[in-house]
């Protein structure tokens, strides 16, 4: 099972054949990718005065609140208060759709909401206003158990996420699975390599200087293998979230989380 | 508006130090970014911290465009009196933004 911790970087420079079928980590073996962050960057995620996370939480608290263009309908008008409403359902995304015959992501499903409910335009990818209400939704799920996955219908999806991320992709023929299964813990460029679970998102990201979503993520790694990305909300991205979201079923939910 | 937070402990024993940590939102955008036109973005920053411990001045810093967005202070001071602290921001563009916590030294 275990491979030399050089082989990713042997096999990227001498193109050397890795085996490509990685092997998953042991449910009792994962670990947030806040275990693998110094003393001040836990702390800054642990209280919620010094996380920059939760300015998006409170501009999405009074997004939720605010009555949006043609439908003259806030969210809070159909979903009343989303303390309650809006527990654990971060933890459950993505989810199936039927009316689109596949898994849509969190922030698909705000702006399927815009559109369809509140009759107004959907926010742009990685706005201020989308990640606003990701976060605050995301932040009811906080604590929780991470469920996304379960939904039979949504298993072809899965798979094909799970595809994705045993591929080897880009210039540097590199698979998700050669750094997140194979090698989390050791380091690349001097920073340690994490397992690669989506269990804070939207995340502030200190890199960044602001919050961000997954597929943002996402679209980081791809870039760093030379590969071409998928442009924001491409289907291959949310069956990416989708797989791996139930490769961390169980784990807690830690939205906004802070990285660096 | 802005929006800030700042952490004062409630309540702290006289000639006790304490720690203020004041967080604000702010892009601090630097001056030196370049945007989708191709033409610089213009300089966007906090230049100034104060925070007052009942009208006087404990902490002040002045901010530079290397400063992260959304600067983060933590700092100490001797609680004396029951009182009010004050912090203010100000910046580029008449940028101003003002918070406050109350303290009870026993």
């Amino acid at each position: 099972m275990t491979r030399a911790a050089a082989a990713v970087i042997t096999s990227a420079l001498l193109g050397c054949a890795v085996s490509a079928a990685a092997d998953e980590i042991p449910l009792n073996q994962r670990k947030s990718g806040y275990e693998m962050m110094g003393r001040e960057s836990r702390a800054m995620q642990d209280d919620d005065l010094t996380n920059p996370g939760m300015f998006w939480v409170l501009d999405g608290e009074a997004l939720w609140k605010r009555k949006d263009d043609a439908a003259e309908k806030s969210c809070a008008d159909c979903h009343g208060d989303a303390r309650t409403s809006m527990k654990g359902v971060a933890a459950r995304y993505p989810a199936f759709d039927a009316a689109r015959g596949r898994p849509v992501d969190l922030e698909q499903r705000i702006n399927i909401c815009r559109t369809d409910r509140q009759k107004a335009t959907p926010f742009p990818a990685e706005s201020k206003e989308l990640l606003a209400l990701d976060a605050y939704v995301s932040r009811q799920s906080r604590g929780l158990p991470i469920e996304a996955g379960s939904d039979e219908r949504s298993k072809p999806f899965l798979e094909k996420g799970r595809a994705l991320f045993n591929e080897r992709q880009g210039q540097l023929n590199l698979s998700c699975a050669q750094c997140h299964d194979d090698n989390w813990g050791q380091k690349l460029a001097g920073a340690p390599i994490p397992q690669g679970h989506p269990n804070g998102y939207p995340l502030y990201r200190l890199e960044w200087q602001t919050l961000g979503s997954l597929q943002r993520r996402l679209r980081n790694c791809l870039v760093g293998m030379r590969a071409e990305p998928y442009s924001f909300g491409a289907p291959e991205y949310v069956d990416l979230e989708l797989y791996l979201m139930w490769r961390a079923r169980g784990m807690p939910m830690e939205s906004p989380a802070v990285r660096p | 508006m802005a929006r800030a937070l700042v952490n004062v402990p409630a309540k702290a024993k006289r000639g006790e130090i304490v720690e203020i940590k004041a967080l604000i939102q702010h892009d601090m955008e630097t001056g030196f970014r370049v945007g989708t036109s191709g033409n610089i973005i213009p300089r966007d920053i906090i230049t100034d911290f104060v925070c007052k411990y009942n009208g006087q001045e404990i902490f002040r810093a002045e901010l530079f465009p290397a400063i992260s967005a959304n600067p983060f202070f933590a700092f100490s001071t001797i609680a004396t009196e029951s009182g009010t602290l004050t912090f203010e921001w100000s910046g580029d563009k008449g940028f101003s933004a003002t918070e406050s916590a109350d303290i009870t030294v026993e």
